[in-house]
């Protein structure tokens, strides 16, 4: 029996609340044989796992891991190589921008023309004219665009759906902004090429990729650091006097590995500055390839967290700093602390954390290994875990469209980037490096809530042309007549275990004309709205988190 | 920095008020008055504050700028930048501006900024918002502190933020309102049987952070309805420019109009990286202020006599390079200048302790020096309009004295 198996069976998966998690002090590693009860992969384990591991379940889903297993579908999400995802790949066939390496991007998407404006300001040129020369879908603006309707659609109807969740993460743990400069060219590939491949694999790995990307580069100006006394040679800024930039020293290690405590000083921020002087771009408009350009390093001596760099290592420096900062255990304490709060709690117990920082510790960084670490832990499946995190705004819509088992195309999928930015998070366009949080008090606020219910609503009610909401089949085989059961057939399509209290309310609303609509002789109920329950459901504080 | 020159008005702003006695006292008075409200504007991308209030007495600002130079002021020309003082002068763009600074109500804070060097936009922006340059880490923004700060009131819409977003400045545990529009603050549905269902949704169960704002947000929704907020149209004549900062700041005039408790808000208007194109009396800078004095005019001419009780702060994340570029712009610098605007201040000056523009004298030999850190205004308009305690505002940090005497 394999220890997630184990863990489930000890644990008997948050079998119907109250006997869990009390009695387990131990950790995984030394879980002592007790008498297992068989495992049972019962609705509320599922859910929790549905809604941790994806971007939230579909009606399907329920019956589809009852029948494979709950463990043995984990697994399956652990090895995305193994499941056809060939829909969504046709999906975002009409999503080119993607698949465009980055000289082609800047090609195919070239900057607006300064003088443009001028000379639509003057009137030498008409609005029709720019419109005609310079159509939107030729702007720069449209490769965001086509990056965030990839991500909802990947959400929504995409099968590898832990592979998506952690492509999300990390690039959200290794932020770059699109609206920074050259970064909207790079933004696509460096998702596609640097995180993607990598988003199970092993951390220092991601680290190594995203430090050479030129979306990183531009991001945090190390493309510019140079050596104090470097005089630029030739160009555009011959003459000037270019000098050493912080900016990725520092956030490599308060953001990407150690930790803002992880225990470096000021001093470590300029020696790490220093070693990744010369990491650089190859004509940032044109090319936008890494290179390294010997006369911006500093060949001084450098010392990163008391450790002496190799003397004239060049392009090696780099390097040699990444691998100290990925083999530091303050770097497995950071990346465990953040991926127990993606998966457990806004405040992840500080004994899960330890023990997943040991696995990246044992593994190198594996994140596969870190992950099966959180899943055979008893606090991922305590009681405390359930419906502990609120969703963020994606999550939030993309979970919606799947309970609804709505059709998403791209088009749909350019309308849903849309709302989740109404509702709070812009897709792509966090600007600091820190990426968006991973807390409740980010994402709720009254504003907020009031435009996730106006989603709720709009999407019911087919206010989003292009995503094709059904609401028959989900209640197919109620009677509509009895309002009672087309409330119950519609929580169980919706995938939402409703707590009493929000039954009981939900319940009361059928008492309203507006939803149980009578016979005109009033001799009773003659049909229900479902899609105004529908929207109270996705509108209900349950189905605000996870 | 040999030749750092007190200007007249600068000067007396800085000596007049040495007394801090007096301060203390009128910050606890402060405290106990009602309806104030500071209203935070952000100038993202970095405004060029050398020609938003150009220093046209100081003989480097023509000598850098060979294409993108205003001309000074000259009485009776129309278009050119008008004369503030006899050293300074607005930008022609920002002429609907003029009339509030000849009533004493518009104040300038020039060579203000913030002691970080970096020229990033989004750390500049970070740190002050957060309010603690160099510092990342700080989990909330200054105005949050601040409106945390104050005497507590029931008022949900206490701190609020134009926006689909908090901005960083307004996170934190303030209990702070992002919201789009008054018209939009609310259930949209063609009747009000989805509004009362979700309404009962969040009354019933424990009371997290989840269900108690969901709470707050139908409360909130009641009072703007009862307040007729989404009724109040701008008052006096007042026209804002179109687009979104017009938009914002109207919205924010409703809300006080209403009064449903506001004391703190927060708009931003983009468009201020001019590294191509600036221009001069006319261009891309001259465009993005039209449509910044022009909405902020709107405002103080729509609430009228409110703006007794009403602060405008203006700030952005730095200022730009004294000279211009190879691109007939200007890149990133580092002072700029913020305006403050409201019935309370002791308008029509410049505050300033101006250091010049001789090339030995500026920051990195490029850029105007800060010789106001930002803190120092915010703090004082915190504590003297808002009477918020100041050790709360900025952490770690003291407010050299003596204050700049906005508020005389």
């Amino acid at each position: 029996m394999s220890r997630l198996a184990l863990a489930l069976a000890v644990l008997g998966v948050l079998a119907g609340g109250g006997a869990v998690a009390t009695s387990v002090g131990a950790g995984t590693d030394g879980a002592a044989p007790r008498p297992a009860p068989a495992p049972r992969d019962d609705d509320r384990a599922i859910l929790h796992a549905l809604s941790r591991l994806t971007f939230g379940p579909r009606p399907a889903d329920l019956e589809r891991v009852r029948a494979l297993g709950l463990q043995a579908w984990i697994e399956r999400q652990l090895r995305p190589e193994t499941i056809d995802d060939a829909a969504t790949e046709r999906a975002l066939a009409d999503l080119a921008s993607l698949r465009m390496s980055i000289p082609e991007a800047l090609r195919a998407y070239p900057r607006p023309d300064p003088r443009m404006r001028e000379k639509l300001e003057s009137g030498q040129l008409t609005r029709q004219d720019m419109l005609e020369m310079y159509p939107p879908e030729k702007r720069p603006a449209r490769l965001t665009a086509e990056l965030q309707a990839a991500k909802v659609l990947r959400a929504v109807t995409g099968e590898r759906q832990l592979h998506e969740v952690m492509v999300d993460f990390w690039f959200n743990h290794f932020n770059v902004f699109a609206g920074k400069g050259d970064v909207r060219w790079y933004v696509a590939a460096y998702e596609r090429d640097a995180i993607r491949p990598r988003a199970l694999g092993k951390f220092p790995d991601l680290v190594r990729a995203t430090a050479r990307h030129p979306a990183m580069l531009f991001y945090l100006d190390n493309w510019l650091s140079a050596r104090e006394d470097f005089v630029v040679a030739a160009g555009p800024n011959r003459g000037r006097r270019a000098g050493l930039n912080e900016n990725y020293a520092r956030e490599l290690m308060e953001l990407h590995t150690l930790g803002v405590d992880g225990g470096y000083t000021q001093k470590d921020v300029r020696e790490v500055a220093r070693a990744f002087t010369g990491w650089s771009i190859e004509r940032p408009q044109a090319v936008g390839r890494f290179v390294f350009r010997p006369a911006m390093h500093d060949t001084g001596e450098k010392v990163v967290l008391g450790q002496r760099l190799r003397v004239l290592g060049g392009a090696a420096d780099g390097e040699r700093v990444l691998d100290i900062l990925t083999h530091h255990p303050s770097t497995a304490r950071f990346v465990a602390t953040k991926l127990a709060r993606r998966f457990v709690a806004d405040t992840p117990p500080s004994a899960l954390v330890e023990r997943v920082a040991a696995t990246y510790t044992r593994t190198d960084g594996d994140v596969k290994a870190m992950l099966r670490t959180i899943v055979e832990a008893p606090e991922f499946w305590s009681e405390d875990a359930y419906r502990a995190k609120v969703k963020t705004p994606l999550e939030f819509v993309a979970s919606a469209v799947r309970a609804l088992s709505a059709s998403v195309d791209a088009r749909g999928a350019f309308e849903l980037a849309r709302a989740s930015a109404e509702v709070g998070q812009p897709l792509y366009q966090a600007e600091p490096p820190t990426g968006y949080r991973d807390t409740a008090e980010a994402w709720v606020n009254t504003g907020a809530l009031l435009a996730r219910m106006n989603f709720a609503l709009a999407l019911v009610s087919g206010r989003y042309a292009s995503v094709g909401v059904d609401l028959g089949p989900l209640v197919a085989g109620a009677d509509r007549r009895q309002p009672a059961a087309v409330l119950d057939r519609l929580l169980a399509a919706l995938v939402v275990q409703p707590t009493p209290e929000t039954r009981a309310v939900l319940a009361e609303q059928l008492s309203n004309p507006r939803i149980t609509r009578l016979t005109p002789d009033d001799r009773g109920p003659a049909d229900t709205d479902v899609a105004r329950l529908a929207a109270l459901v996705i509108g209900s504080p349950e189905f605000q988190r996870r | 920095m040999e030749r750092r020159a007190f200007l007249k008005c600068g000067a007396c702003a800085l000596v007049a008020l040495a007394g801090p006695p007096r301060f203390l006292v009128r910050t606890a008075a402060a405290a106990a008055a009602k309806g104030k409200v500071l209203v935070a504007v952000f100038q993202r991308g970095a405004v060029d504050g050398l020609s938003m209030v150009m220093p046209y007495g100081d003989p480097g600002y023509g000598a850098a700028r060979s294409s993108i130079a205003l001309q000074p002021p000259k009485t009776g020309e129309q278009d050119r930048a008008v004369d503030l003082d006899g050293f300074f002068a607005l930008h022609p763009a920002l002429t609907p501006l003029v009339p509030l600074w000849e009533n004493r109500s518009l104040a300038v804070v020039h060579a203000c900024g913030s002691p970080d060097t970096t020229r990033s936009h989004f750390d500049a922006q970070d740190y002050m918002e957060s309010g603690t340059p160099g510092v990342k880490s700080t989990p909330d923004g200054w105005l949050a502190r601040a409106a945390k700060a104050l005497p507590a009131t029931p008022a949900p819409f206490r701190a609020v933020a134009m926006g689909p977003t908090l901005p960083r400045a307004l996170q934190g545990d303030a209990g702070a309102v992002a919201m789009q529009s008054i018209e939009r603050f609310d259930v949209r549905a063609a009747d009000q049987t989805a509004g009362r269902g979700f309404e009962s949704l969040y009354a019933q169960g424990v009371r997290d952070l989840l269900s108690g704002t969901g709470r707050e947000t139908f409360e909130a929704v009641k009072m703007l309805k009862a307040a007729n907020a989404a009724r109040i149209a701008p008052a006096n004549g007042a026209a804002y420019p179109r687009g979104p900062f017009g938009e914002a700041m109207k919205q924010i005039a409703r809300l006080i109009k209403a009064n449903v408790g506001l004391e703190v808000a927060f708009a931003d208007i983009q468009g201020w990286d001019t590294h191509v194109g600036q221009g001069a009396e006319q261009g891309r800078l001259a465009l993005r202020l039209r449509d910044f004095g022009g909405a902020l005019a709107a405002f103080a001419q729509d609430l009228g006599d409110r703006m007794a009780d009403v602060v405008v702060l203006t700030m952005s994340e730095f200022g730009r390079t004294v000279a211009e570029n190879g691109n007939r712009g200007t890149d990133h610098g580092h002072a700029t200048a913020m305006l403050a605007l409201g019935g309370p201040l002791r308008g029509g000056r410049v505050y300033a302790r101006w250091p010049g523009l001789a090339r030995a004298g500026l920051f990195e030999a490029r850029d105007l020096p800060v010789t106001t850190d930002f803190r120092t205004l915010f703090t004082e308009v915190a504590t003297r309009h808002l009477g918020v305690a100041p050790t709360t505002l900025f952490p770690g940090w003291t407010a050299p004295a003596p204050p700049l005497g906005l508020f005389g």
